[in-house]
Protein backbone atom coordinates (compact mmCIF):
# COMPACT_ATOMS: atom_id res chain seq x y z
CA UNK A 1 0.00 0.00 0.00
CA UNK A 2 1.53 3.40 -0.93
CA UNK A 3 1.42 5.86 2.50
CA UNK A 4 2.48 9.15 1.65
CA UNK A 5 5.75 11.16 3.90
CA UNK A 6 5.84 14.48 2.19
CA UNK A 7 4.04 16.04 0.56
CA UNK A 8 5.25 19.93 -1.22
CA UNK A 9 2.07 22.19 -2.38
CA UNK A 10 2.74 24.95 -4.52
CA UNK A 11 6.34 25.62 -2.79
CA UNK A 12 8.14 28.75 -3.58
CA UNK A 13 11.08 29.94 -2.18
CA UNK A 14 12.77 32.67 -2.77
CA UNK A 15 15.91 33.89 -1.38
CA UNK A 16 16.43 37.47 0.34
CA UNK A 17 18.63 38.41 -2.31
CA UNK A 18 15.50 38.24 -4.76
CA UNK A 19 17.21 34.62 -6.78
CA UNK A 20 14.26 32.14 -7.04
CA UNK A 21 15.25 29.13 -4.99
CA UNK A 22 12.17 26.78 -5.87
CA UNK A 23 9.22 27.65 -8.24
CA UNK A 24 5.86 26.28 -7.74
CA UNK A 25 7.24 22.81 -6.43
CA UNK A 26 4.38 20.02 -6.17
CA UNK A 27 5.63 16.60 -5.11
CA UNK A 28 4.90 13.65 -2.90
CA UNK A 29 6.84 11.21 -2.07
CA UNK A 30 5.89 8.14 -0.08
CA UNK A 31 6.85 6.43 2.48
CA UNK A 32 9.58 3.82 1.82
CA UNK A 33 10.75 5.41 -1.60
CA UNK A 34 14.25 5.54 -2.58
CA UNK A 35 13.98 9.54 -4.82
CA UNK A 36 17.07 10.53 -6.12
CA UNK A 37 17.09 14.09 -7.50
CA UNK A 38 19.38 15.22 -10.45
CA UNK A 39 19.58 18.73 -12.01
CA UNK A 40 22.85 21.02 -12.32
CA UNK A 41 24.53 22.87 -10.01
CA UNK A 42 22.16 26.22 -7.92
CA UNK A 43 18.72 24.15 -9.88
CA UNK A 44 17.57 24.05 -6.08
CA UNK A 45 18.37 20.44 -5.45
CA UNK A 46 20.03 21.70 -1.62
CA UNK A 47 17.15 23.98 -1.11
CA UNK A 48 14.56 21.19 -1.76
CA UNK A 49 16.00 18.85 0.47
CA UNK A 50 16.73 21.42 3.01
CA UNK A 51 13.20 22.61 3.28
CA UNK A 52 11.86 19.01 4.61
CA UNK A 53 13.93 19.18 7.96
CA UNK A 54 13.74 23.21 7.95
CA UNK A 55 17.36 23.54 7.33
CA UNK A 56 15.67 26.43 5.28
CA UNK A 57 12.25 28.21 4.89
CA UNK A 58 10.35 28.63 2.33
CA UNK A 59 8.79 31.52 1.30
CA UNK A 60 5.08 30.55 0.31
CA UNK A 61 3.04 27.44 -0.24
CA UNK A 62 2.95 24.20 2.08
CA UNK A 63 5.03 21.22 3.23
CA UNK A 64 3.14 18.24 5.45
CA UNK A 65 4.47 15.31 6.70
CA UNK A 66 2.86 12.63 7.37
CA UNK A 67 -0.46 14.90 6.93
CA UNK A 68 1.10 17.37 8.92
CA UNK A 69 2.32 21.11 7.47
CA UNK A 70 5.53 21.35 9.06
CA UNK A 71 6.02 25.28 7.88
CA UNK A 72 5.17 26.83 11.30
CA UNK A 73 7.02 24.62 13.73
CA UNK A 74 9.21 26.23 16.55
CA UNK A 75 11.54 25.49 19.44
CA UNK A 76 11.34 22.00 20.91
CA UNK A 77 8.63 21.14 17.89
CA UNK A 78 11.30 21.88 15.53
CA UNK A 79 14.02 20.25 17.04
CA UNK A 80 11.64 16.94 16.95
CA UNK A 81 11.36 17.46 13.42
CA UNK A 82 14.84 17.52 12.74
CA UNK A 83 15.49 14.64 14.78
CA UNK A 84 13.55 12.25 12.84
CA UNK A 85 15.02 13.45 9.97
CA UNK A 86 18.68 12.35 9.10
CA UNK A 87 21.33 14.09 7.14
CA UNK A 88 24.36 13.32 5.04
CA UNK A 89 26.51 15.65 3.93
CA UNK A 90 29.04 16.02 1.22
CA UNK A 91 31.93 17.21 3.43
CA UNK A 92 30.50 14.57 6.39
CA UNK A 93 30.49 16.99 8.44
CA UNK A 94 31.72 15.09 11.59
CA UNK A 95 33.69 16.41 14.48
CA UNK A 96 37.07 15.72 13.32
CA UNK A 97 38.95 16.22 16.98
CA UNK A 98 36.36 13.73 18.29
CA UNK A 99 35.80 9.82 18.16
CA UNK A 100 33.53 8.06 16.09
CA UNK A 101 32.05 6.81 18.99
CA UNK A 102 31.45 10.50 20.42
CA UNK A 103 30.32 11.41 17.11
CA UNK A 104 27.96 8.68 16.39
CA UNK A 105 26.20 9.14 19.55
CA UNK A 106 25.92 13.27 18.92
CA UNK A 107 23.47 11.90 16.33
CA UNK A 108 21.08 10.95 19.59
CA UNK A 109 21.41 14.39 21.03
CA UNK A 110 18.02 15.20 20.08
CA UNK A 111 16.44 12.63 22.60
CA UNK A 112 18.67 13.97 25.24
CA UNK A 113 17.87 16.86 28.03
CA UNK A 114 20.85 19.20 27.75
CA UNK A 115 22.70 18.48 31.23
CA UNK A 116 22.06 14.22 30.58
CA UNK A 117 24.24 15.21 27.40
CA UNK A 118 26.59 17.33 28.34
CA UNK A 119 28.07 15.52 30.69
CA UNK A 120 27.91 12.29 28.21
CA UNK A 121 25.60 10.39 30.28
CA UNK A 122 24.08 7.99 27.12
CA UNK A 123 22.21 5.05 27.88
CA UNK A 124 23.70 1.90 27.62
CA UNK A 125 21.38 1.01 25.04
CA UNK A 126 22.25 3.64 23.34
CA UNK A 127 25.94 3.00 23.39
CA UNK A 128 24.79 -0.53 22.21
CA UNK A 129 23.17 1.26 19.28
CA UNK A 130 26.50 3.32 18.29
CA UNK A 131 27.59 -0.02 18.15
CA UNK A 132 25.40 -1.80 16.32
CA UNK A 133 25.15 1.05 13.93
CA UNK A 134 29.16 1.00 13.47
CA UNK A 135 28.96 -2.68 12.89
CA UNK A 136 25.87 -2.17 9.99
CA UNK A 137 28.57 0.04 8.30
CA UNK A 138 31.47 -1.85 8.61
CA UNK A 139 33.31 0.29 11.01
CA UNK A 140 32.78 -0.96 14.46
CA UNK A 141 36.77 -1.28 15.24
CA UNK A 142 37.35 2.07 14.45
CA UNK A 143 34.66 3.17 17.06
CA UNK A 144 37.59 4.71 19.32
CA UNK A 145 39.63 6.24 16.65
CA UNK A 146 39.75 10.01 16.24
CA UNK A 147 37.63 10.95 12.62
CA UNK A 148 41.33 12.53 11.69
CA UNK A 149 42.73 9.77 11.06
CA UNK A 150 39.95 8.25 8.54
CA UNK A 151 39.33 8.00 4.95
CA UNK A 152 36.66 10.28 3.25
CA UNK A 153 34.66 7.20 2.80
CA UNK A 154 35.20 5.83 5.99
CA UNK A 155 34.02 9.69 7.76
CA UNK A 156 30.85 9.06 5.64
CA UNK A 157 30.36 5.64 6.52
CA UNK A 158 29.81 7.40 10.03
CA UNK A 159 28.21 10.06 9.02
CA UNK A 160 25.84 7.26 8.40
CA UNK A 161 26.12 5.85 11.44
CA UNK A 162 25.66 8.70 13.33
CA UNK A 163 22.10 8.89 11.24
CA UNK A 164 21.03 5.76 12.00
CA UNK A 165 21.24 7.00 15.77
CA UNK A 166 18.28 9.32 14.90
CA UNK A 167 15.91 6.59 14.61
CA UNK A 168 14.70 8.20 11.24
CA UNK A 169 12.07 8.13 9.10
CA UNK A 170 14.22 9.91 6.54
CA UNK A 171 17.25 10.55 5.09
CA UNK A 172 18.30 12.93 3.18
CA UNK A 173 21.66 13.11 1.42
CA UNK A 174 22.86 16.26 0.49
CA UNK A 175 25.65 15.14 -2.58
CA UNK A 176 26.69 12.16 -0.49
CA UNK A 177 29.25 10.98 -2.40
CA UNK A 178 30.69 13.39 -4.34
CA UNK A 179 34.14 13.78 -2.68
CA UNK A 180 34.65 10.09 -2.84
CA UNK A 181 35.90 7.90 -5.09
CA UNK A 182 34.98 5.14 -7.52
CA UNK A 183 34.93 2.52 -5.00
CA UNK A 184 34.03 3.64 -1.63
CA UNK A 185 31.16 5.42 -3.86
CA UNK A 186 29.90 2.08 -4.17
CA UNK A 187 30.21 1.24 -0.40
CA UNK A 188 28.51 4.22 0.59
CA UNK A 189 25.73 3.79 -1.71
CA UNK A 190 25.02 0.26 -0.46
CA UNK A 191 24.59 1.36 3.16
CA UNK A 192 21.78 4.18 2.29
CA UNK A 193 20.51 1.27 0.39
CA UNK A 194 20.59 -1.16 2.84
CA UNK A 195 18.71 1.27 5.43
CA UNK A 196 16.04 1.94 3.26
CA UNK A 197 15.58 -1.86 2.23
CA UNK A 198 16.16 -3.26 6.04
CA UNK A 199 14.44 -0.20 7.93
CA UNK A 200 11.65 1.22 5.20
CA UNK A 201 13.37 4.40 5.57
CA UNK A 202 12.48 6.59 3.17
CA UNK A 203 15.68 8.38 1.26
CA UNK A 204 15.95 11.09 -0.63
CA UNK A 205 19.56 11.61 -2.16
CA UNK A 206 20.86 14.55 -4.52
CA UNK A 207 23.57 12.95 -7.34
CA UNK A 208 25.59 13.93 -9.47
CA UNK A 209 25.77 10.72 -11.28
CA UNK A 210 22.93 9.87 -13.76
CA UNK A 211 24.35 5.83 -13.42
CA UNK A 212 24.22 5.97 -9.79
CA UNK A 213 21.08 7.53 -9.68
CA UNK A 214 19.46 4.87 -11.77
CA UNK A 215 21.26 1.98 -10.09
CA UNK A 216 19.66 3.10 -6.82
CA UNK A 217 17.07 4.80 -6.71
CA UNK A 218 13.17 3.90 -7.14
CA UNK A 219 12.39 6.80 -8.76
CA UNK A 220 14.24 10.45 -10.36
CA UNK A 221 13.35 13.94 -9.68
CA UNK A 222 15.02 16.46 -11.99
CA UNK A 223 15.20 20.24 -10.61
CA UNK A 224 15.86 22.97 -13.73
CA UNK A 225 16.48 26.32 -12.05
CA UNK A 226 13.90 25.90 -9.48
CA UNK A 227 11.18 23.90 -11.35
CA UNK A 228 10.46 20.49 -11.09
CA UNK A 229 10.83 19.28 -14.88
CA UNK A 230 11.09 15.07 -14.12
CA UNK A 231 9.46 12.75 -11.95
CA UNK A 232 9.31 9.23 -13.15
CA UNK A 233 9.79 5.61 -10.75
CA UNK A 234 12.40 3.82 -12.27
CA UNK A 235 11.40 1.35 -14.61
CA UNK A 236 10.07 4.52 -16.81
CA UNK A 237 13.17 6.16 -16.74
CA UNK A 238 15.41 6.44 -20.71
CA UNK A 239 18.19 7.46 -20.67
CA UNK A 240 17.81 10.37 -23.27
CA UNK A 241 15.36 11.75 -20.56
CA UNK A 242 18.45 13.47 -18.86
CA UNK A 243 19.07 15.94 -21.65
CA UNK A 244 16.37 17.79 -20.91
CA UNK A 245 16.88 18.25 -17.29
CA UNK A 246 20.86 18.71 -18.23
CA UNK A 247 20.11 21.31 -20.64
CA UNK A 248 22.08 24.78 -20.23
CA UNK A 249 19.47 26.88 -21.15
CA UNK A 250 15.31 26.29 -21.49
CA UNK A 251 14.27 26.35 -26.02
CA UNK A 252 12.36 28.84 -27.05
CA UNK B 1 48.32 41.87 -26.40
CA UNK B 2 51.05 43.98 -24.86
CA UNK B 3 53.78 42.26 -23.03
CA UNK B 4 55.85 44.86 -22.61
CA UNK B 5 57.47 46.08 -18.68
CA UNK B 6 55.71 49.36 -18.02
CA UNK B 7 57.73 52.32 -17.06
CA UNK B 8 57.85 52.93 -13.42
CA UNK B 9 56.04 56.42 -13.04
CA UNK B 10 58.45 59.41 -10.83
CA UNK B 11 56.74 58.59 -7.81
CA UNK B 12 57.43 54.58 -8.15
CA UNK B 13 60.88 54.89 -9.19
CA UNK B 14 62.35 57.17 -6.56
CA UNK B 15 60.35 55.89 -3.61
CA UNK B 16 58.76 59.57 -3.01
CA UNK B 17 55.90 57.94 -1.06
CA UNK B 18 58.43 56.23 1.55
CA UNK B 19 60.55 59.36 1.65
CA UNK B 20 57.40 61.61 2.36
CA UNK B 21 56.57 59.46 5.22
CA UNK B 22 59.97 59.17 6.25
CA UNK B 23 60.63 62.79 6.67
CA UNK B 24 57.06 63.49 8.33
CA UNK B 25 58.22 61.11 11.07
CA UNK B 26 61.19 62.75 11.89
CA UNK B 27 59.49 66.37 12.09
CA UNK B 28 56.96 65.05 14.27
CA UNK B 29 59.32 62.99 16.58
CA UNK B 30 61.66 66.35 16.44
CA UNK B 31 58.23 68.69 17.63
CA UNK B 32 56.96 66.35 19.96
CA UNK B 33 60.91 66.21 21.64
CA UNK B 34 60.42 70.06 21.77
CA UNK B 35 57.56 70.13 23.24
CA UNK B 36 58.08 68.09 26.10
CA UNK B 37 61.62 69.36 26.75
CA UNK B 38 63.51 66.62 26.15
CA UNK B 39 67.07 67.37 26.74
CA UNK B 40 69.41 64.52 24.92
CA UNK B 41 72.38 65.27 26.69
CA UNK B 42 70.60 64.10 30.34
CA UNK B 43 70.02 60.71 28.16
CA UNK B 44 74.04 60.05 28.15
CA UNK B 45 75.34 62.66 31.32
CA UNK B 46 74.16 59.85 33.90
CA UNK B 47 74.54 56.99 31.61
CA UNK B 48 77.80 56.40 34.43
CA UNK B 49 75.46 56.12 37.21
CA UNK B 50 73.97 52.76 35.44
CA UNK B 51 77.29 51.04 35.62
CA UNK B 52 77.38 51.89 39.35
CA UNK B 53 74.13 50.31 39.61
CA UNK B 54 74.75 47.48 37.47
CA UNK B 55 78.23 47.04 39.43
CA UNK B 56 76.30 46.84 42.87
CA UNK B 57 74.22 44.09 41.25
CA UNK B 58 76.97 41.92 40.09
CA UNK B 59 77.74 40.77 43.50
CA UNK B 60 74.30 39.80 44.43
CA UNK B 61 73.40 39.06 47.94
CA UNK B 62 72.55 35.43 47.58
CA UNK B 63 71.26 34.59 51.55
CA UNK B 64 68.45 36.70 50.59
CA UNK B 65 66.55 34.58 48.65
CA UNK B 66 65.98 32.60 51.87
CA UNK B 67 63.29 35.48 52.04
CA UNK B 68 62.55 36.45 48.60
CA UNK B 69 60.88 32.44 47.73
CA UNK B 70 58.00 32.98 49.59
CA UNK B 71 56.80 35.91 48.06
CA UNK B 72 58.05 34.10 44.62
CA UNK B 73 55.98 31.54 44.85
CA UNK B 74 53.01 33.59 45.75
CA UNK B 75 53.51 35.62 42.55
CA UNK B 76 53.20 32.21 40.54
CA UNK B 77 50.30 31.47 42.97
CA UNK B 78 48.42 34.85 42.02
CA UNK B 79 49.53 34.52 38.26
CA UNK B 80 47.86 31.10 38.46
CA UNK B 81 44.89 31.70 39.50
CA UNK B 82 44.20 35.02 37.95
CA UNK B 83 44.16 33.32 34.87
CA UNK B 84 42.19 30.46 35.60
CA UNK B 85 39.34 32.86 36.87
CA UNK B 86 39.43 35.09 33.80
CA UNK B 87 39.59 32.67 31.25
CA UNK B 88 36.97 30.17 32.72
CA UNK B 89 34.63 33.69 32.78
CA UNK B 90 35.96 34.13 29.50
CA UNK B 91 34.45 31.18 27.76
CA UNK B 92 31.11 32.22 27.93
CA UNK B 93 31.91 35.79 26.56
CA UNK B 94 33.82 34.44 23.70
CA UNK B 95 30.81 32.36 22.86
CA UNK B 96 28.53 35.23 22.98
CA UNK B 97 30.53 37.11 21.18
CA UNK B 98 31.39 34.77 18.09
CA UNK B 99 29.68 35.81 14.72
CA UNK B 100 29.01 31.72 13.74
CA UNK B 101 27.19 31.33 17.44
CA UNK B 102 25.22 34.21 17.65
CA UNK B 103 23.64 35.58 14.95
CA UNK B 104 22.24 38.51 16.72
CA UNK B 105 23.63 41.52 15.82
CA UNK B 106 22.88 43.70 18.58
CA UNK B 107 23.84 41.24 21.36
CA UNK B 108 27.21 40.24 19.55
CA UNK B 109 28.35 43.92 19.43
CA UNK B 110 26.95 44.95 23.29
CA UNK B 111 29.41 41.97 24.42
CA UNK B 112 31.90 43.10 22.14
CA UNK B 113 32.06 46.70 23.80
CA UNK B 114 31.96 45.29 26.85
CA UNK B 115 34.85 43.05 26.22
CA UNK B 116 36.68 46.31 24.44
CA UNK B 117 36.19 48.34 27.36
CA UNK B 118 37.62 45.81 29.44
CA UNK B 119 40.63 45.15 27.32
CA UNK B 120 41.63 48.92 27.29
CA UNK B 121 42.67 49.08 31.39
CA UNK B 122 45.97 49.26 31.82
CA UNK B 123 47.05 46.17 34.29
CA UNK B 124 48.80 49.10 36.73
CA UNK B 125 45.44 50.95 36.48
CA UNK B 126 43.56 47.68 37.37
CA UNK B 127 45.90 46.88 39.94
CA UNK B 128 45.73 50.27 41.26
CA UNK B 129 42.14 50.39 41.60
CA UNK B 130 42.02 46.99 43.42
CA UNK B 131 44.32 47.55 45.75
CA UNK B 132 41.78 50.31 46.96
CA UNK B 133 39.05 48.16 46.77
CA UNK B 134 40.15 44.77 48.75
CA UNK B 135 43.09 46.13 50.17
CA UNK B 136 47.00 46.30 50.00
CA UNK B 137 47.72 41.92 49.54
CA UNK B 138 47.67 39.20 47.15
CA UNK B 139 43.50 39.43 46.79
CA UNK B 140 44.08 42.46 44.70
CA UNK B 141 46.72 40.70 42.49
CA UNK B 142 44.99 37.91 41.23
CA UNK B 143 41.67 40.12 40.68
CA UNK B 144 43.92 42.32 38.71
CA UNK B 145 45.36 39.41 37.06
CA UNK B 146 41.60 37.71 36.46
CA UNK B 147 40.35 40.77 35.52
CA UNK B 148 43.07 41.48 32.60
CA UNK B 149 43.28 38.16 31.51
CA UNK B 150 39.44 37.81 30.90
CA UNK B 151 39.74 40.85 28.57
CA UNK B 152 42.65 39.23 26.50
CA UNK B 153 41.46 35.77 26.37
CA UNK B 154 37.70 36.52 25.43
CA UNK B 155 39.07 38.56 22.25
CA UNK B 156 41.70 35.29 21.50
CA UNK B 157 38.61 33.00 22.36
CA UNK B 158 35.84 34.17 19.84
CA UNK B 159 38.59 34.88 17.11
CA UNK B 160 39.12 31.11 17.75
CA UNK B 161 35.78 30.08 17.53
CA UNK B 162 35.41 31.93 14.57
CA UNK B 163 38.01 29.57 12.63
CA UNK B 164 36.15 26.79 12.98
CA UNK B 165 34.66 24.43 10.46
CA UNK B 166 30.91 25.17 10.47
CA UNK B 167 29.94 21.51 8.91
CA UNK B 168 29.66 19.72 11.91
CA UNK B 169 27.24 22.56 13.45
CA UNK B 170 25.00 22.33 10.79
CA UNK B 171 25.06 18.67 11.11
CA UNK B 172 24.03 18.91 14.66
CA UNK B 173 21.36 21.10 14.11
CA UNK B 174 19.97 19.22 11.54
CA UNK B 175 19.74 16.41 14.02
CA UNK B 176 17.81 17.78 16.22
CA UNK B 177 20.51 19.62 19.05
CA UNK B 178 19.58 22.63 20.94
CA UNK B 179 21.82 25.42 20.75
CA UNK B 180 23.78 23.88 24.03
CA UNK B 181 24.19 20.79 22.66
CA UNK B 182 25.59 22.27 19.38
CA UNK B 183 28.12 23.81 21.24
CA UNK B 184 29.34 21.48 23.58
CA UNK B 185 29.26 18.31 20.68
CA UNK B 186 30.65 20.46 17.82
CA UNK B 187 32.12 23.79 18.70
CA UNK B 188 33.84 23.23 22.16
CA UNK B 189 35.56 19.61 21.13
CA UNK B 190 37.51 21.91 17.99
CA UNK B 191 38.93 24.63 19.84
CA UNK B 192 39.82 22.69 23.03
CA UNK B 193 43.66 22.95 22.24
CA UNK B 194 43.31 26.67 21.12
CA UNK B 195 41.65 27.27 24.71
CA UNK B 196 44.28 25.38 26.20
CA UNK B 197 46.94 27.11 24.63
CA UNK B 198 45.82 30.41 25.29
CA UNK B 199 45.62 29.93 28.76
CA UNK B 200 49.22 28.97 29.25
CA UNK B 201 49.97 32.02 26.66
CA UNK B 202 48.07 34.38 29.33
CA UNK B 203 49.32 32.32 32.23
CA UNK B 204 53.01 33.29 30.91
CA UNK B 205 52.46 37.01 30.26
CA UNK B 206 50.98 36.75 33.71
CA UNK B 207 53.83 35.76 35.60
CA UNK B 208 55.65 38.50 34.10
CA UNK B 209 52.59 41.16 34.70
CA UNK B 210 52.56 39.84 38.14
CA UNK B 211 56.26 40.57 39.49
CA UNK B 212 54.88 44.45 38.99
CA UNK B 213 51.87 44.19 40.53
CA UNK B 214 53.43 44.50 44.00
CA UNK B 215 54.99 47.65 43.60
CA UNK B 216 51.03 48.96 44.01
CA UNK B 217 50.95 46.75 47.08
CA UNK B 218 49.02 43.83 45.36
CA UNK B 219 51.32 41.61 46.60
CA UNK B 220 53.78 39.01 45.02
CA UNK B 221 58.12 39.78 44.50
CA UNK B 222 56.98 43.25 43.53
CA UNK B 223 56.75 44.15 46.84
CA UNK B 224 60.22 43.43 47.85
CA UNK B 225 61.34 44.80 44.80
CA UNK B 226 60.02 47.75 45.35
CA UNK B 227 61.66 47.45 48.97
CA UNK B 228 64.85 46.76 47.43
CA UNK B 229 65.11 49.67 45.68
CA UNK B 230 63.81 52.26 47.30
CA UNK B 231 66.52 51.56 50.39
CA UNK B 232 69.48 51.33 47.71
CA UNK B 233 70.04 47.55 48.53
CA UNK B 234 70.73 47.04 44.94
CA UNK B 235 72.61 43.88 45.69
CA UNK B 236 69.36 42.40 46.93
CA UNK B 237 67.84 43.78 43.77
CA UNK B 238 70.16 41.82 41.88
CA UNK B 239 69.03 38.45 43.24
CA UNK B 240 65.44 39.35 42.82
CA UNK B 241 66.23 40.33 38.94
CA UNK B 242 67.87 37.52 38.47
CA UNK B 243 65.47 35.03 40.09
CA UNK B 244 62.43 36.75 38.38
CA UNK B 245 64.90 36.03 34.99
CA UNK B 246 64.89 32.36 35.91
CA UNK B 247 61.24 31.85 36.74
CA UNK B 248 60.20 33.22 33.71
CA UNK B 249 62.32 31.23 31.78
CA UNK B 250 61.37 28.06 33.40
CA UNK B 251 57.71 28.89 33.14
CA UNK B 252 58.29 30.42 29.11
CA UNK B 253 60.23 27.32 28.02
CA UNK B 254 57.78 24.55 30.03
CA UNK B 255 54.73 26.35 28.22
CA UNK B 256 56.14 26.66 24.78
CA UNK B 257 56.96 23.26 24.63
CA UNK B 258 53.01 22.26 25.90
CA UNK B 259 51.96 24.70 23.47
CA UNK B 260 53.55 22.88 20.87
CA UNK B 261 52.57 19.77 21.91
CA UNK B 262 49.11 20.48 21.63
CA UNK B 263 49.14 21.50 17.92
Amino acid sequence: MVEKLIEFQQVRKVYSNGVVGLDNINLTINKGEFVAVVGLSGAGKSTLMRTINRMHDITSGDILLNGRSIVALKGKELRQLRREIGMIFQNFNLVKRSSVQRNVLSGRVGYYPTWKSALGLFSKEDKEKAELALQRVNMAEKIYTRVDQLSGGQQQRVAIARTFMQDPQIILADEPIASLDPMTTKEVMDDLKKLNQDFGITVIANLHSVPIAMEYSDRIIGLRAGKLVYDQPIAAVKQTDFDEIYAEKQEG
Amino acid sequence: MNNKIPKRTFVQKYHLIGWGWTILFVILLGLSSAMTGVDWGTFFTNLNQFFVLVEQMASPAWDYIDIIWQPLLETIQMALIGTTIGTVLAVPFAIIAARNIVKNKVVRSVIRLLLNLVRTLPDLLLAALFVAIVGIGPTAGVWTLAVFSFGMVSKLFYEAIETIDEGPLEALRAAGANKMQIIIFAVLPQILNNFVSYFLYTFEINVRASTILGYLGAGGIGVYLQRSLSSFQYAQTGVIVIVIFAVVIIIDGFSNWLREKLV
